[in-house]
């Protein structure tokens, strides 16, 4: 007797299979096509360039692999190779990041389409080697496109994604696809891959340096000192300036499109910028950030089956910022409880917690909000701990502030 | 996957740059004619009388801006940053710095 197919295959894939999300990043880089991937190996995405490694022995990705002595040296030979016209991949996290800044701050600047996952680890010290967000927080000032994933599927789709919204002509800039250490670099399931046809379709015509290259036919000096305090005045900085902060804003849009035409080939729809989950009718919410949503969205529907009226407000793409979609979310709730899985040391709270009074300044009602800060050094947020912050949310609705942040994992 | 023979890189046609936005990547695009030797603060002098030739000058100039006369090494003043590794170097103390005054 013939057994019935367990899953109906999503159009557009090739075949699906059983991975951890720092796998399937190395397939989406596969079937991204890039020209020259460097590396330097860091806890927790070592797996990760491992994977692309062996991709690029076995001849699955025709790409030159760069093993370089630091991750100083790994950005500074993808900015060459994107100048000549390639397509670069490179993954980091933590210390390796922070050895990356140098080149890391100029990359925005110079408009390169560079794409690199960050496999997000918590700050030392002190020493840990755990996810966490606070690397990737500790960068989101710098001009490069930030976006979250939640689950190991959405690691792969989304890295693809990236050279769609990075090479955008109305955008030209690098993306970092953030997924967590941990939970997504090591957690296992099982995941669709798409069609390679399908993805060069999607990804169109390789074409990164347009607007400038290292050409002996056509020679320029790229990033030289631009006037100032010295020299001819500072409007041509400013007018750079200026253009990269038009850029992060046309991003929006573009990441927004990149989604849709994502779901109509391979049938997948992501919140491209922030999630509503069951907010609709929602007097409160959660706002969350990354892998953590999962057991949050466990945790709102036992509370809904309790009679709570709670939703939750997930976050996608937190750079550029999506003021206009976060307002519009928030305006639907009287309260909401932001959890954050890193610091901001200047406020007391998390960085997405502060983001988002931002965006209550613009709501034009007063929307009652506080901070949780919880998996911290790759500590588990467990649907317990959202229990405990749905709890705690529905009390600051009831009119009870918040005395300073509710640390989740303090006596875990 | 990417080893399929049927895939290539489609070659691009060289960009109109009047059409690229001018607020991407900063370039310079106009060459600057200005050579090492119009910012020098010092110039080396090589004394035709002590200079025997020996070409370590020749061998320790970073910009290779010493060149060959029939029986002395001389410098290229437009190539010539003044840097003085020369002078240190020459063992015959045939070389000296002296300053730039206009």
């Amino acid at each position: 007797m013939a057994t019935p197919a367990l899953k109906m295959k999503h159009p557009g894939c090739a075949q699906s299979i059983v991975c951890d999300g720092n796998e399937a990043a190395a397939w989406a880089v596969a079937l991204a096509r890039p020209d020259l991937v460097a590396v330097y190996p860091i806890t927790p995405q070592s797996s990760l360039v491992e994977y692309v490694s062996q991709f690029i022995a076995d001849g699955k990705i025709q790409a030159e692999l760069m093993n370089v002595e630091g991750e100083h040296s790994v950005l500074s030979a993808l900015h060459g190779a994107a100048l000549a016209g390639g397509r670069t991949y490179t993954a980091t996290c933590g210390p390796g990041l922070a050895f990356m800044f140098e080149p890391y701050w100029r990359t925005p600047g110079m408009r390169l389409p560079i794409v690199a996952s960050l496999v997000t680890r918590d700050g030392i010290t002190p020493q840990c080697v755990w996810g966490g967000q606070q690397d990737a927080m500790t960068m989101k000032e710098t001009g490069w496109i930030q976006i979250y994933c939640e689950t190991v599927q959405e690691v792969l789709d989304t890295t693809i994604m990236a050279y769609r919204i990075a090479e955008h002509h109305d955008v030209m800039l690098p993306v970092n696809i953030c997924h967590d250490g941990n939970y997504l670099s090591y957690g296992v399931t099982q995941v669709d891959v798409p069609e390679q046809s399908a993805v060069d379709d999607y990804l169109g015509e390789k074409d990164v340096n347009w607007h400038v290259a290292l050409d002996p036919m056509r020679p320029m000096a790229v990033d030289p000192l631009t006037g100032g305090a010295g020299g001819p005045g500072p409007s041509k900085f400013v007018a750079y300036r200026k253009g990269l902060c038009e850029g992060m804003q046309n991003a929006l849009g573009v990441i927004e499109q990149a989604h849709t035409d994502w779901a109509d080939i391979f049938g997948r729809d992501y919140a491209p910028l922030v999630e509503e989950y069951r907010l609709d009718d929602a007097d409160y919410a959660l706002v969350t950030i990354g892998s953590m949503t999962g057991a949050a969205k466990d945790a709102i529907d036992s509370a809904r089956l309790r009679g709570e009226r709670v939703g939750l407000i997930k976050i996608k793409t937190f750079r550029p910022f999506p003021v206009e979609a976060m307002t519009r979310a928030l305006k639907k709730v009287e309260a909401v409880g932001v959890v954050d899985r890193s610091v901001h040391y200047g406020w007391d709270c998390g960085p997405l917690y502060q983001e988002v009074l931002s965006c209550l300044y613009r709501a034009g009602k007063p929307v009652a909000a506080g901070p949780f800060i919880g998996g911290l050094a790759g500590a588990d947020l467990t649907e317990g701990h959202f229990a405990r912050a749905i709890e705690r949310t529905a009390q600051l609705l009831a009119g009870t502030e918040f005395d300073g942040p509710v640390w989740l994992n303090e006596n875990d | 996957m990417s080893n399929d023979p049927d895939y290539k890189m489609k070659a691009h046609p060289r960009p109109d740059m009047s059409q690229v936005p001018d607020n991407l990547c900063p370039v310079a695009i106009i060459e600057n004619g200005m050579l090492p030797g119009d910012w020098r603060a010092e110039r080396p002098v090589v004394d035709r009388a002590k200079c025997v030739k020996c070409a370590i000058c020749w061998i320790f100039c970073p910009v290779q801006c010493i060149v060959e006369k029939p029986a002395w090494f001389d410098v290229n003043y437009d190539t010539c940053k003044g840097c003085g590794i020369c002078a240190v170097e020459c063992p015959h103390n045939a070389i000296k710095m002296i300053e730039e005054i206009k």
